[in-house]
């Protein structure tokens, strides 16, 4: 039983991880309609600029202060993720409005080249570290219950915390601001949404910056945990069956999406993988997305497609 | 003043269905595919064949099977890569396992089991549609790279998933040199291009493009989604599978799952999408531009940095080659979205009235 509830735990912080990713693609899904695949490709830009300006930036300055340190190296790797937007929009995106699905897809993936080629001139190929104080040791829970106890990976509770209050704030911030509403106004109806005033490509930066912190931070947090590498941009298939259960234009889809498939992952893999040979984990997360799409084509919370002749 | 058909009288509905209807386009391909079995032997050299011309032949044949499915049906898949891969471990599987097996006969059932696996990945397209059905697709690459090497009877118990075939013979001949090779894959190719074009100009072909263009609206007026759609999955799948059979069997030799991973999709994807969706002759143009365009950038950027003095380092010359082959697709969806397809009618186009102005 002990056994069972670190498997469930440790599948519902994978989960979180999963759903920072997937955040991202719902965010720039609900705006503009593109299906982002250079989400993965932002997250290693990001969390290769972050580990290099928190490398650099001491070193330029002189100074040893290490939280100050990582302060300014997040501002800047922002900023970067905001320059990154602004020339995606002026560059790309705009010249590609009213174009089919599938043409922003490849366009995004043409996006993704580029970042993986550019992320690793500038700032180098090899494997970095983040390190912003992400506490390494187990923890057990629960001792008076179980013998031995539950035990913890206390990085991954702080992950999970910092995922949580991401979209706590994602949320406000679409909810109750006025930049958020016109988010929404966008997501909603691009051609009304312009009618009244709101101008459609400071909202497609806005909403590419704000994918690119969700990036940076999932960046920095799955950087911490297994080393700044280009291995990182695989993190963005991982998270694609989440969004498909999820729904492709839902928040909290992608939330519990993440969930379900962070739990269906890491149970299966130690229940049934050893039946099969293992290293199931990747696909069993698609073929459980499939099979809740089979029963709700649109995902868990995506709105109902309505097809009219 | 030299394209055009003016004169050129059909009497009888078989000459008016043919599949090129103007005298100048039938002497044109006719002429084209003379040369690529007669001239292109006497002028290539053993680099081309190897680096440029059978990739590109058996690119062409899978990015005609992706076309298919995605440019004529509409349906996007990020699997191809997957059903290339098990055409080419079935047809493995049938060459060595069977005693005497002809290579011909253990590719095309590589195609086979491939036709089954793809129709099978492709049950979800009755109900899923769009992006949904895209992501729905990379469960089958995900799966089948998985399957490949975790699952020892396909590779022969092999650990790593590696497999390797040799002394391939046809009919007697050996499939040995780069000559040989290249023959071998443009017969391929010329068949199953043929066979692909008569397809999508009949019954089954208009089907898909309806449900293409509108599946609520085409099964309206009477045509059966599930037939249509699993039939483009299986034809689509069959051309895959043989190809990677190809791929496997003519161009690598010896191979593991890791040549047939989510970059091929992608990479086939490129190329039905840069050529033109809905366009035979697009998949042709397709695979040419991926095919050439990195060896291109390989010799020209080393060129270029030498001209200006500087040293790139070959992770450099790896980077910078990312970067310039994701700038010119998005450079190339921008300025011509319907693909290298769409420059080709536009100048046949021109041609027809060329030299007057109407």
């Amino acid at each position: 039983m002990a056994f069972f509830l670190e498997t469930l735990l440790g599948g519902l912080m994978a989960g979180m991880l999963y759903s920072l990713v997937a955040l991202g693609f719902v965010l720039i899904y609900k705006a503009s309609g593109v299906f982002n695949f250079a989400q993965g490709a932002m997250v290693l830009f990001a969390a290769l600029a972050m580990a290099r300006f928190s490398q650099w930036i001491p070193e330029w300055l002189g100074m040893d202060n290490k939280l100050l340190g990582n302060v300014l190296a997040f501002a800047v790797a922002a900023a970067c993720m905001f320059v990154l937007a602004w020339l995606i929009e002026r560059l790309v995106l705009r010249h590609l409005v009213n174009q089919e699905g599938v043409t922003l897809l490849m366009a995004t993936l043409g996006i993704t080249y580029f970042l993986d080629g550019l992320g690793q001139t500038i700032f180098g190929s090899d494997i970095y570290q983040i390190d912003v104080g992400m506490p390494k040791d187990p923890i057990f829970l629960l001792e008076g219950v179980f013998e031995g106890g539950v035990l913890v990976n206390l990085e991954d509770v702080y992950a999970a915390c910092v995922a949580a209050l991401l979209v706590v704030v994602l949320s406000l911030f679409f909810q109750k601001t006025s930049t958020g509403r016109a988010l929404r106004a966008v997501a909603d109806d691009h051609q009304a949404a312009q009618s009244i005033g709101i101008p459609l490509n400071r909202i497609w930066v806005i909403v590419w910056f704000v994918a690119g912190i969700t990036a940076l931070v999932a960046g920095i947090i799955w950087g911490s945990k297994m080393g700044v590498q280009f291995s990182l941009t695989t993190v963005a298939l991982r998270a694609l069956p989440v969004i498909i259960l999820g729904g492709l234009t839902s928040v909290p889809g992608a939330i519990i999406g993440g969930l379900i498939i962070g739990v269906g992952e890491k149970l299966s893999e130690v229940y049934i993988g050893p039946m099969v040979g293992g290293g199931i984990e990747i696909w069993f997360a698609y073929v459980l997305a499939l099979v809740f799409l089979l029963f709700r084509p649109q995902g868990l919370f995506g709105e109902k497609i309505i097809d009219r002749v | 003043m030299f394209y055009r058909e003016n004169g050129q009288f059909k009497t009888s509905y078989r000459a008016d269905q043919q599949i090129f209807p103007i005298a100048q386009d039938r002497w044109a391909i006719l002429a084209l595919i003379a040369f690529a079995f007669v001239g292109v032997p006497l002028l290539a050299d053993e680099y081309m064949f190897r680096a440029i011309l059978i990739p590109f032949l058996i690119l062409a044949l899978a990015a005609l099977g992706v076309n298919i499915l995605v440019g004529y049906c509409g349906q996007i898949s990020l699997g191809s890569g997957a059903f290339m891969a098990v055409g080419a471990y079935m047809a493995y599987n049938t060459y060595i396992r069977i005693e005497g097996m002809p290579v011909i006969i253990a590719l095309l059932s590589g195609g086979f089991f491939a036709t089954l696996v793809g129709m099978f990945f492709g049950i979800p397209s009755l109900r899923v549609k769009g992006l949904y059905l895209a992501v729905a697709t990379l469960a089958a690459q995900f799966f089948c790279d998985w399957a490949f090497l975790r699952i020892g009877w396909f590779t022969n118990n092999n650990a790593s998933g590696s497999v390797s075939v040799s002394n391939l013979q046809v009919f007697g001949f050996a499939i040995q040199t780069p000559l040989q090779k290249y023959i071998f894959c443009l017969a391929f190719l010329v068949v199953f291009g043929l066979l692909a074009k008569n397809l999508v100009r009949s019954a089954i072909g208009r089907e898909w493009m309806a449900i293409r263009d509108m599946d609520v609206a085409a099964a309206v007026i009477g045509i059966r989604p599930m037939y249509a759609k699993l039939s483009a999955f299986a034809v689509s799948s069959f051309i895959i599978g043989v190809a990677g059979g190809l791929w496997g069997f003519v161009h690598l030799g010896s191979w593991e799952p890791a040549a047939f991973s989510i970059d091929r999709s992608f990479q086939l994807l490129f190329m039905v999408i840069i050529g033109g969706m809905g366009s035979i002759m697009g998949s042709f143009f397709g695979a040419a531009f991926i095919v050439v365009l990195p060896i291109f950038l390989n010799q020209f950027l080393p060129a270029l940095g030498a001209l200006f003095g500087v040293e790139i380092s070959t992770a450099g010359i790896s980077h910078t080659e990312f970067m310039v082959f994701g700038a010119l697709i998005v450079w190339f969806l921008i300025v011509e979205p319907h693909g290298l397809a769409k420059l080709w009618s536009i100048g046949k186009q021109k041609l027809r009235l060329w030299p007057f102005p109407h």
